[in-house]
């Protein structure tokens, strides 16, 4: 029996922490690490006769993503009670929004890593946004057989974000939520903070022989609050529900949990236990009414968003797809890479890509640190590249004069190559003298490549430079070298 | 003194015949005295009103007075009161004692005004006898083996019993018009969203409107006016400027435009109601207004839709009492879902849980089409039906409760019997109406009569100025039962 190509469908829903200072539906703080219900007012605690009261702060948030993908904001949408018992859920139901969200459709564009060094561009499609209300936690340790309920995080206000099953991979899968994450904080809506719980990921997974038209059931995995467990998570699920199929099993539509010690998904509940959340529309809160002129004045505090950055970066430096995208993974390095470029000069645009994506990012990743806090200025880095580009110095040096300024030596490149002589040698005199040095005393090299060894001259080159200290020129060495071999 | 009119205590107070504590002191005499024979209160609160009462005298000696400062009264037991009990009629909150204040007891305790207890109710507002109390059922003054009404039974009665000249009510389906029409004295619900909901313990967000009881129109307008005003801990609120509902009192009533709905006088009225009701018309006719005949088609839709509404949103309001921060938490269990289920079965009275039950079943997965949004239609269609007899009259009479006040136990094994009790009340909440009860005369066994006024949106001083007119012309609402 011929093994079935198997295809991958996922769709992802993204819970996101909004960033305002308050609660969804009461006043009371929302910042993290607090003592226990240090930050739970009356109506958090859903003490008898207690209203909710909507933060336009988390409305202006969803506008804002709303705007950012291209979606629709809804002119009004509607919250509604999802009913369920838990004792980390205050009221015994949560407000959330159901049948009319606040945000429809919408679009990201990925760049999703092909496995071979490349990378290739897909569109996932979304389906909603809506606003919601976090639960508080239960606290299972340090109670001797009880539960601890801490409510500091109830009513923490949430935007749901739900892609359509667009997605044929993990890494697909990986790469919208690494978009997703950039352009949360990127519209300063979320902190994007994945150990303190701001930026959780559902990850629905089906499995169907390729060019079947109708999805497979679909298990659900909850909760993923980092990218490698969101990848290991989906390829695990993917390789179990492919084994079960093949052994003649059929996948049952359940909610499955991720352990990350053990690297396997397991069912938390199934479809036939699922709740009957009984939603209807919360009459303490009249529907969520957003003018024309709310959505205008929002869409004019927008920055530029980093589709459009990465299309000028391509269009207006000659930058390349991925470099574009990479450059605009963040606000912040998005901001470094201009700066660099307007003091460097637009002409640089690629070397200062360069420098900022390969020994910037690696010397930051290395310590790390956030290019915020890079030691080596946006100005400083512009002033080195301009060297490079001017011949003052070769790229080998380049790096010296890099590292000199991320230990603070010099104020500038400029002061570095003075300071420490770096200055390449350009003088064909001086690059003669070395030349015919190096060649009197490798005359067996000379030899070699007389005989036709192209070899022979690559070490002699090298030879000349290391006489040099790595500051002659290294195309007129080629040149000269050349010259003086006949 | 407890037993004049807001107008002659206030007179009083500044004219230094009477002080608030005196005042405190004889309202908890009577209280002592006649709490017994009614079982209106669940809580006094004997220091807190004798503390209030003397800040209320500093504050008249001041001259820096309003009008309620110094006057006793009572708030039923759904709103929340700092640091006194706040049950809701319910075992599941006998043992709660609010940390914050309700926006009418602020606004009431800022205003002056002395709080003597909390009365008893309906559990959890549910119900149009008072018979569904953890607490005991309420007595109606008038006879004590009827009951008073429901579920603001316990402030109906305390008014009407002299206990204190002025309390609070709610009114989800008729629950202050019904039962000031049963203990013979005057109660308004205003237009929703009037009164905040901050701190008035829901049951159904939706219909919920606080108001007010007083011997006669004049009182429930001035407390009504204490208690109004936008909140905005309440999104349902009304964003409108303080109004004064005495400022329409005097105005005459020639030219009113009074509707009678051929529906509510079709059928099910009792003939003693009916004698009444047609005399309180007359009076109208005679004072100057003119009587036209209105139509409300779909009222008769009004209960089965309420009965759907009200439990749905009440299933789900109720989910918090889960005996897991506050309230009642059974001694025993094995694990969470039994805490939860003995808990709730513990704390909960039998019409509570039937409406849970009912409100969870509509909500449910294949049948909230059927019924909840076939429900929220009619709902429209009854609001509509009210605005298109608005275009032909200025407000809408017809009787409170289709009889007086019926014994206790009479109907408490027939939940629909009990229902229908508020056949001509509940179309008012589904639409979000204003609508008054006040004395209209006395029916079998001597019992009060209520007439029911409704008037449009924002309506209250109109309504509560015809009423005004009628209480000037006559005297029913002056009459107290005998041994109070």
């Amino acid at each position: 029996m011929s093994r079935t190509d198997w295809e991958v469908v996922i769709g992802l829903e993204i819970h996101t922490q909004l960033n305002t200072q308050s609660k969804i539906f009461s006043g009371a703080s929302i910042a993290f690490g607090a003592e226990p219900n240090a930050q739970a007012c009356a109506v958090d605690i859903a003490l008898p006769g207690v209203l909710p009261v909507l933060n336009k702060g988390a409305v202006e948030r969803a506008i804002r993503f709303g705007l950012a993908i291209g979606g629709t904001v809804a002119p009004k949408s509607i919250f509604a009670r999802k009913n369920y018992f838990y004792p980390d859920l205050p009221k015994g139901y949560q407000i959330s929004q159901y049948e009319l969200p606040v945000v429809l459709g919408g679009k990201i564009n990925l760049l999703v890593p092909d496995g071979k060094g490349g990378h290739y561009e897909k569109l996932v499609n979304l389906t909603r946004a809506h606003l919601e209300e976090d639960a508080g936690k239960s606290l299972h340790e340090d109670f001797h057989g009880m539960t601890g309920i801490d409510l500091n995080r109830a009513g923490t206000p949430l935007l749901e974000i739900v892609s359509e099953p667009d997605m044929r991979s993990s890494a697909e899968a990986v790469a919208y939520a690494k978009a997703l994450h950039a352009l949360v904080r990127w519209i300063d809506i979320c902190d994007g903070n994945m150990q303190e719980g701001s930026f959780r990921c559902d990850a629905n997974v089906s499995v169907r022989p390729r060019g079947q038209a109708e999805f497979g059931t679909r298990r659900e995995i909850k909760n993923l609050n980092s990218f490698r467990f969101l990848q290991q998570a989906i390829d695990y699920e993917i390789q179990w529900q492919i084994d079960l199929i093949e052994d003649g099993g059929k996948v049952q539509q359940a909610t499955v949990l991720f352990n990350p010690d053990t690297g396997e998904t397991r069912a938390m509940r199934s479809k036939e236990d699922a709740h009957d959340y009984r939603y209807f529309p919360d009459p303490d809160l009249l529907p969520l009414v957003i003018s024309s002129d709310w959505i205008e004045r929002v869409r004019g505090e927008l920055p530029e968003l980093p589709a459009a950055l990465s299309a000028r970066f391509e269009g207006e430096y000659g930058l390349s797809a991925y470099d574009a995208t990479a450059l605009t993974a963040s606000r912040e390095t998005a901001q470094f890479y201009l700066d660099t470029v307007a003091a460097a000069g637009t002409a640089n645009a690629k070397a200062c890509a360069n420098w900022v994506m390969g020994e910037l990012a690696a010397r930051l990743n290395k310590a790390e640190l956030d290019i915020t806090a890079s030691p080596v200025s946006a100005a400083q880095l512009a002033g080195l590249v301009q060297r490079i580009a001017d011949s003052t110095i070769s790229n080998a040096i380049a790096k010296k004069v890099f590292e000199a300024l991320w230990n603070k030596e010099g104020e500038s490149a400029d002061a570095i190559i003075d300071a420490q002589g770096l200055k390449q040698v350009t003088d064909t005199g001086a690059i003669e003298a070395i030349i015919d040095e190096v060649l009197a005393a490798n005359q067996k090299s000379v030899e070699e490549f007389r005989a036709g060894k192209e070899k022979a001259f690559n070490a002699l080159v090298g030879q000349c430079m290391k006489a040099s200290k790595g500051k002659a020129n290294p195309a007129q060495v080629n040149e000269l070298l050349k010259k003086k071999l006949g | 003194m407890i037993d004049s009119s807001l107008k002659d205590i206030a007179a009083a107070l500044r004219a230094k015949t009477v002080s608030a504590v005196e005042l405190a002191t004889d309202s908890l005499a009577r209280i002592e005295a006649g709490n017994p024979k009614v079982n209106a209160f669940i809580t006094v609160d004997r220091e807190g009103a004798l503390a209030a009462a003397q800040a209320a005298d500093a504050r008249l000696a001041a001259g820096s007075a309003a009008p309620l400062t110094g006057i006793p009264m009572a708030h039923k037991d759904v709103f929340c009161t700092e640091g006194v009990l706040t049950t809701c009629g319910s075992k599941m909150l006998s043992n709660f004692t609010s940390p914050y204040d309700a926006h009418v007891v602020s606004l009431l305790k800022a205003a002056g005004a002395v709080m003597v207890g909390k009365t008893n109710m309906d559990e959890f507002a549910m119900g149009s006898s008072n018979e569904n109390s953890h607490f005991g059922p309420t007595r109606n003054p008038w006879n004590t083996d009827t009951v008073p009404g429901g579920s603001s039974g316990g402030s109906a009665a305390a008014v009407a019993a002299r206990l204190v000249p002025i309390a609070t009510g709610t009114d989800t389906g008729g629950s202050i018009r019904q039962p000031a029409s049963l203990c013979g004295i005057t109660g308004i619900k205003p237009t929703y969203g009037t009164v905040s909901r901050y701190g008035m313990i829901a049951y159904a967000s939706s219909l919920d409107q606080g108001g007010a009881f007083g011997y006669s129109a004049e009182d429930c307008a001035l407390l009504l006016s204490a208690m109004a005003g936008h909140d905005p801990r309440d999104s349902t609120s009304l964003e409108r400027a303080a109004e004064d509902y005495t400022s329409a009192l005097d105005k005459p009533l020639a030219g009113l435009r009074v509707g009678l709905p051929k529906e509510f006088f079709a059928e099910g009225m009792s003939d003693d109601v009916r004698a009444a009701v047609d005399a309180a018309i007359a009076e109208y006719r005679k004072l100057g207004a003119s009587i036209v005949e209105v139509s409300l088609p779909n009222a008769r839709l009004a209960i089965p839709a309420y009965y759907v509404i009200a439990p749905a949103e009440a299933s789900s309001n109720l989910s918090r009492f889960d005996g897991v921060r506050y309230g009642h938490r059974a001694a025993e269990y094995t694990d969470l879902m039994d805490m939860y289920c003995k808990s709730r079965a513990q704390g909960f009275g039998a019409e509570v849980k039937r409406r849970i039950l009912m409100g969870t079943y509509v909500l449910s997965h294949g049948y909230y089409d059927a019924y909840y949004i076939k429900a929220q239609k009619l709902r429209r269609l009854i609001a509509n039906d009210f605005q298109a007899a608005f275009a032909q009259c200025d407000l809408i009479a017809g009787p409170v409760s289709p009889t007086v006040a019926f014994g206790i136990g009479e109907k408490s094994d027939d939940p629909v019997q009990m229902y229908l009790s508020d056949i001509y009340t509940i179309a008012v909440n589904l639409a979000g109406l204003p609508a008054l009860s006040h004395p209209a005369g006395f029916g079998a066994g001597g019992l009060p009569v209520g007439l029911q006024l409704i008037g449009n949106y924002f309506g209250e001083a109109r309504l509560l100025g015809a009423a005004h007119q009628f209480q000037r012309a006559t005297d029913w609402h002056t009459r107290k039962p005998a041994g109070f």
